[in-house]
């Protein structure tokens, strides 16, 4: 078979519409059952309470944050190098959804950090560049708005996407590069895990769905992108494409 | 007629640009001028206790000299790029990257070694002693042509751009973030008595990053603009 086809928009769009509703209902099962564990079944941790339970949802929205950047920046890289259209929709459908987990990541932290440490906000290495890592999403969103020749709002939100790559080994390596507040990393992939199995458990299964999440929302963005970008004549005759002549 | 090297090409888009800002002399005085007034409006706004000046004085002067940079980005290609000499700079034989270099060296020139020759008068302003003040200006002379390469492929992403002026800022400044904390931190760490070592090498990392591949990113970035 042969995959390349769906590099094309017009080939890919009711693709997309048909993984849609999959990656929706795992998304769905993950996140009903990760949070079931994480917020009823997960026991109370000894020292900070019931607080702690904010990580299942801040760390797995934290690691989106960064795998969406380094995602959106491979498909920027890919329609640079292949100048291909698909890729660059790709990429714009993916900032909106990265930027939302980085605000999550942010939010949940901000909830759990005024319990814990006393503060909604410290100047620690890792909420900075986190916090920069927001501001790197909208500058991408903000670049690709403000041009109005498409071709060249893709290849500029492009490049400055690769220039931002740069920040998320420091984001990442933050909390082991300056010994600051925001503690080390309780999960990786070398040593084994500082946390209890269950705990570890629902947090897997919450990245999990949160990841089959973004599959199903970005999906569902870049079909809006097609139909917003391909609706001139570009396609041609439109009645190939009965799927896409239905939803205009 | 021979084709100039590469040496004579940097050399002719540095004499260039520097003769063009010699000329307008004006633009250079107001950017310094910016830093001078946005460093003497913090102690009238904090207050004049020394112990406070003392403490703000680096970071102050920093985000003063960062601005400063950001402000004078506008005219590393903009004037190029209206009255098409850009266009020839991307078409001519030499390779794209090493004209971007010239250029921003000479912005540097221009814009950057103005504050850091001007930065320990304004330290001394915020209390700032001796080694600081030598902290100071090394990590400025380090920091500032970082600075002016990273802010080049802003300039150059938003070229013709409506509201570039705004959005430049917006690119730029999630960039700068590092070497502000690296520069300020140099100078805090000496006045602590760690000694700002540490961060003047992180700040000297940086420079030597950004050398290497801000002129590929920009020069990207024009071929892009001038598509």
């Amino acid at each position: 078979m042969n995959w390349s086809k769906y590099s094309a928009p017009l080939a890919f769009y009711p693709l997309a519409g048909k993984m849609i509703p999959w990656f929706s209902a795992v998304a769905a099962l993950a996140i009903a059952v990760g949070l079931y564990i994480g917020l009823l079944v997960a026991p109370t941790d000894f020292q900070q309470g019931d607080s702690y339970r904010i990580i299942f949802v801040h760390v797995p929205a934290a690691w989106m944050s960064m795998f969406l950047y380094v995602v959106m920046a491979i498909w920027a890289g890919v329609g640079m190098g292949l100048n291909a259209r698909l890729s660059f929709m790709m990429a714009q459908a993916i900032a909106p959804t990265g930027a939302m987990f980085t605000f999550l990541a942010l939010l949940t932290g901000a909830m759990w950090g005024k319990p814990t440490w006393g503060a909604w906000w410290v100047w620690d290495a890792r909420l900075t560049s986190e916090l920069i890592l927001l501001f790197q999403y909208a500058g991408v969103m903000l670049l690709r708005t403000s041009i109005d020749d498409l071709r060249r709002a893709d290849r500029a939100s492009g490049v400055l996407a690769l220039v931002g790559v740069v920040n998320i080994p420091i984001i990442y390596f933050s909390v082991k590069w300056w010994n600051t507040l925001h503690q080390g990393a309780s999960v990786s992939m070398t040593a084994a895990p500082k946390m209890a199995t269950i705990m570890l458990t629902a947090m897997l299964l919450m990245t999990f769905g949160f990841w089959m999440y973004s599959i199903a929302v970005i999906l569902s963005r870049v079909r809006c992108v097609i139909l917003e970008r391909e609706s001139q004549p570009a396609w041609g005759n439109p009645s190939a494409a009965p799927e896409v002549a239905e939803a205009r | 007629m021979n084709r100039p090297s590469l040496w004579e090409a940097l050399r002719g888009v540095v004499r260039r640009d520097l003769l063009l800002a010699m000329r307008r002399r004006s633009d250079v005085v107001m950017s310094v001028f910016f830093l001078v007034i946005v460093a003497s409006l913090f102690p009238l706004g904090v207050g004049p206790e020394p112990a406070v000046l003392r403490t703000i004085g680096a970071g102050v002067l920093w985000v003063a000299a960062l601005l400063a940079c950001l402000l004078s980005l506008g005219r590393v290609f903009t004037a190029d790029y209206l009255d098409g000499v850009l266009e020839q700079m991307v078409l001519i034989a030499q390779p794209l990257p090493v004209l971007v270099v010239g250029k921003v060296f000479a912005h540097w020139i221009v814009s950057g070694l103005p504050v850091v020759l001007l930065s320990p008068l304004l330290g001394l302003q915020f209390g700032l002693d001796g080694e600081a003040l030598g902290v100071l200006v090394l990590s400025l002379l380090l920091g500032t042509p970082t600075l002016s390469m990273i802010g080049a492929i802003g300039a150059a992403l938003v070229l013709g751009v409506r509201g570039s002026g705004l959005l430049v800022a917006l690119l730029v400044l999630p960039l700068y973030v590092p070497v502000l904390i690296f520069g300020a931190g140099a100078v805090t760490s000496s006045m602590a008595g760690i000694g700002g070592e540490a961060n003047l090498s992180l700040l000297g990392a940086c420079l030597v990053l950004s050398l290497f591949f801000s002129p590929w990113a920009t020069a990207a970035a024009l071929r892009i603009a001038l598509e």
